[in-house]
């Protein structure tokens, strides 16, 4: 950083991710983590303007109707399987939360398939289901979506790890420094306890924060599960702690 | 005893195989505009182009490489920049692209300013993919910047490592920009250095 930082010095110091709840970065039975993690130490630096800024989206370019994954929205047709209202909040670990920001959301269909060229599972493909969804927060940093309960399918070449039902979320906060991609499992599967991704994370209670929980169905009386996944995304160094 | 008030950020995960090519569209790579045939951003245009490779030079295909920066004139769009200085809104400064079979990727972008005056220009990088069970992140420099040789970053590196942050000039001259090349070694022989995150 130069002398007189042109930005706001405080940004700067974000809080450093904790390494007991986050995955380890090799995982034993997952051979590209070792052919693809670094061998050498992350290089210590000071983040600049480029890192504690980062791209917004603010919802400009998105259809009204890509927070629902469960209806073909050319056709009107349902996709296959178990509809599901899925909402949460984002905040920052400082507690507060994170407005108007994009969460991107990709996920298999109810037999465990995906629409993408590296996907060569045999579950057959729905025609109504795509599998991708957009959605910004709202002004309380909560957001919404409806789709259906994707299946669960094996990973190939893995000696039948079959990866538990899950969806992918990716989200950008408010600076590249808050930048999360993870993936939120189901309560109650029993193959969560065997994953090896769930299981790559050390400390028993952010393996928990990884797994929705179930909530009254909010569509009702349209009929639908209803689940909750709050998401906490990095903030800066100075997170509240109280007395307990 | 303390407590926290909220959690620790939630875990990351990989992002896995499966990154839907929607969520790519044609034109996500080119950060000359803010969308196909809109008015284009000032400055001089950058022709990007690398392979992500792994160990033993295997290329990392199907990854997504994610690139932010400053405009022509060293400025961002996030409130985190308070200067005054103007700036460039028909510039995308992000994008994003995906490997290909070669591991190879390419951007179109404009040569970013120098956001201090100190630190030399550079495109901050990100890199997910499948095997990455956290992100990636480091800086891609310009080759023969006067700056670099003040850069805080790049002289915290030794000779050999602070290279592999520069990009180099594309073999063949490209018309319609600056062709620039930068690999990324994920790991192993030429391993690109990446950031603490």
């Amino acid at each position: 950083m130069s002398k007189n930082p042109p930005g706001d010095a405080a940004l700067t110091a974000f809080a450093r991710y904790d390494d007991a709840s986050q995955p380890s970065r090799v995982v034993a039975g997952y051979p590209n983590t070792r052919t693809r993690t670094p061998a050498a130490a992350p290089v210590a630096y000071v983040p600049g303007l480029s890192e504690i800024t980062g791209p917004s989206f603010d919802g400009a370019t998105l259809r009204p109707c890509e927070h629902n994954l469960a209806v073909a929205p050319d056709t009107g047709r349902r996709a296959i399987g178990q509809i599901i209202a899925l909402a949460g909040r984002v905040s920052d670990e400082d507690g507060r939360p994170v407005r108007h920001s994009l969460i991107e959301l990709w996920q298999a269909n109810g037999a465990g398939r995906y629409i993408h060229g590296h996907d060569d599972n045999d579950a057959p493909l729905d025609p109504d289901f795509i599998g991708v969804g957009r959605a910004v927060t709202d002004g309380e940093g909560v957001y919404r979506f409806i789709t259906i309960k994707p299946g669960a399918y094996p990973v190939p070449n893995s000696g039948n790890w079959w990866r538990p039902p899950h969806i992918h979320f990716s989200l950008f906060g408010s600076s590249a420094m808050s930048r999360l991609v993870t993936q939120m499992y189901f309560p109650g599967e029993p193959l969560n306890a065997h994953d090896r991704l769930i299981n790559s994370v050390p400390d028993a209670a952010a393996r928990e924060r990884l797994v929705c929980r179930v909530v009254d169905n909010p569509l009702a009386p349209v009929p639908a599960l209803g689940f909750a996944f709050d998401i906490v995304l990095r903030g800066r160094a100075g997170t509240p702690w109280i007395d307990a | 005893m303390k407590r926290r008030l909220v959690p620790p950020p939630t875990p990351s995960q990989t992002i896995g195989p499966f990154f839907p090519p929607h969520l790519i569209p044609p034109g996500a790579n080119d950060l000359t505009s803010r969308a196909p045939g809109a008015p284009p951003a000032a400055g001089e245009v950058v022709l990007l182009s690398g392979r992500i490779i792994g160990e033993g030079g295997k290329p990392a295909v199907n990854a997504l490489i994610e690139i932010w920066q400053a405009d022509a004139g060293g400025r961002f769009n996030h409130p985190a920049d308070r200067r005054n200085t103007p700036i460039d809104r028909n510039f995308a400064f992000w994008g994003r692209a995906r490997t290909d079979g070669d591991g190879g990727y390419r951007f179109r972008t404009i040569k970013p300013g120098s956001v201090d005056g100190a630190s030399a220009p550079h495109i901050s990088v990100t890199i997910l993919g499948s095997g990455l069970m956290r992100r990636l992140v480091t800086r891609m420099y310009f080759p023969d910047a006067a700056l670099n040789e003040t850069d805080p970053l790049l002289r915290s590196l030794d000779e050999a490592r602070r290279h592999r942050l520069v990009a180099r000039h594309a073999a063949a001259k490209a018309t319609g920009g600056l062709a620039l090349v930068f690999d990324i070694v994920l790991r192993g022989e030429g391993e690109t250095p990446f950031l603490d995150d």
